[in-house]
């Protein structure tokens, strides 16, 4: 969208706040609304709007499609992994009482590296998934 | 009762937009249908006291899910073509009379269900007291959704990681790459 | 009157469902019918989270002062259906795209056509 000024100027001031409120609503999900799946969709949002604006190219380039593979799973994996982390210090799997010295705190600190892995994965599949249907119909 | 009349409301427009979905023909007008669908239901769920589906809905099913299908919609119908649905050949008589008994079936089974808003229905009763009482002191976290979905019900929460992450490997495995040369309908592309 | 007072909700909602389910079977776009699909998943959850209502219920966030909140379960199960839900329109629409490739149409009855002349 080479010749649509408008466009191309509102969405430079808009993609910022659209992160800023992203990673708010992720890292506030303890205490409003919110949590990984919205903060994931809103920072895919984002980067939509810029790769309809400005081209999926400039997109790609911002963030390669290997990085989102890499991010994508590293979510998942952050998650099982958390599990894991419970049974090697002597819970069950997912117990998260016991990563921390306290109960309730190893709980707050489980939930909120859980989210992140969600926040992750649900962010960099909804991005490749847009990327792939964006680069099907282009020739060679 | 001004939470009546604006559910009320809410729902005839949704409504009003599922008849028209079903009635078009122009395909571009469906789909920008389902995005208003997807936005009013994130009102209603507002209205509902479920914020974090509200979130949830009106950023997935008015931003993903219209995206992707015009993203469809771009790499099905050339730019030439009319984006209309064929008008089909035979009438929809079963498919009508199977949807009316089905609805009628349905209805009758919903006056057993409690009132809208009881605080005395079963599905308010067993487990919500518990997690309502007890999340903040064995988790330290206010928000009850939150908590529920990522320590009490932690496994569901893995599970649908997963799910979303195949049907990324999935979407790439069919449409990952460039469109290949050998195709039926290389039309000018 | 109480009964239409209490129930409103539910038949509004299965109306809703029901146009859905009948854009899924009787039209012969694909498209459309994944358009239905998803018409009737939002129906499905509206139904689970009127059920999950309280009267002068708040949103379920503990906070000082108030006593009486809506039922946090539904939400919870409701937020994995929408991500699901997702995930499988994006699935068929990428096999909408495929069949378009393979067939050169999404209509269902010349993609039949097509199959039983081979």
């Amino acid at each position: 969208m080479k010749h649509n000024l408008i466009l191309r100027v509102v969405s430079k001031f808009l993609i910022p706040l659209i992160f800023l409120f992203a990673l708010y609503v992720q890292f506030h999900g303890d205490f409003g609304p919110g949590g990984g799946f919205q903060a994931g969709v809103i920072f895919s949002a984002g980067l939509i709007l810029y790769a309809l604006v400005f081209g999926v190219e400039t997109a790609k380039k911002i963030i390669p499609p290997f990085v989102l593979r890499l991010l994508a799973s590293l979510g998942v994996l952050i998650y099982a992994g958390t599990g894991i982390a419970g049974l090697i210090l002597g819970g069950k799997y997912l117990e998260f009482g016991v990563l921390a010295s306290t109960r309730v705190a190893g709980q707050h600190l489980g939930i909120v590296v859980v989210e992140l892995g969600v926040g992750m994965t649900v962010m960099s599949v909804m991005l490749l998934i847009y990327f792939a249907f964006a680069e099907r119909g282009r020739p060679q | 009762m001004i939470e009546t009349i604006v559910d009320i409301t809410n729902l005839t427009f949704l409504t009003i937009a599922a008849l028209a979905i079903a009635r078009l023909r122009n395909l571009f007008a469906v789909v920008m249908l389902f995005s208003v669908f997807s936005l009013i239901s994130a009102g209603l769920f507002v209205v509902m006291d479920a914020a974090d589906v509200a979130f949830t809905e009106a950023a997935v099913g008015a931003g993903i899910s219209t995206v992707l299908m015009l993203a469809t919609l771009a790499l099905t119908y050339s730019h030439k073509d009319k984006k209309d649905e064929h008008r089909s050949g035979h009438k929809p008589w079963l498919p009508l009379v199977v949807v009316f008994i089905t609805g009628v079936m349905l209805i009758y089974g919903t006056s057993d269900i409690p009132g809208f808003g009881d605080p005395d229905a079963p599905a308010q009763m067993h487990v919500a007291p518990y997690y309502l009482e007890k999340s903040l002191s064995e988790t330290g976290v206010p928000n009850v959704v939150t908590a529920v979905l990522a320590s009490y019900r932690s496994f569901d929460t893995l599970g649908e990681v997963t799910v979303i992450f195949t049907a990324a490997i999935a979407v790439l495995l069919l449409i990952g790459g460039r469109r290949s040369s050998t195709t039926k309908n290389s039309d000018g592309a | 009157m109480e009964l239409i007072l209490g129930h409103y909700n539910y038949w509004l909602v299965i109306i809703i469902m029901m146009t859905g389910f009948y854009t899924v079977i009787s039209r012969g776009n694909l498209i459309k019918k994944i358009v239905g699909l998803n018409i009737f998943q939002v129906s499905v959850f509206l139904l689970y989270i009127s059920i999950g209502n309280v009267k002068d219920g708040a949103a379920p966030i503990l906070e000082e002062g108030v006593s009486i909140y809506s039922n946090p379960l539904p939400h919870v199960l409701i937020l994995t259906a929408i991500v699901v839900g997702v995930a499988t329109t994006a699935l068929g629409l990428a096999l909408v795209v495929r069949i378009k490739e393979a067939y050169g149409t999404i209509e269902e009855e010349d993609i039949h056509k097509q199959d039983q002349s081979l």
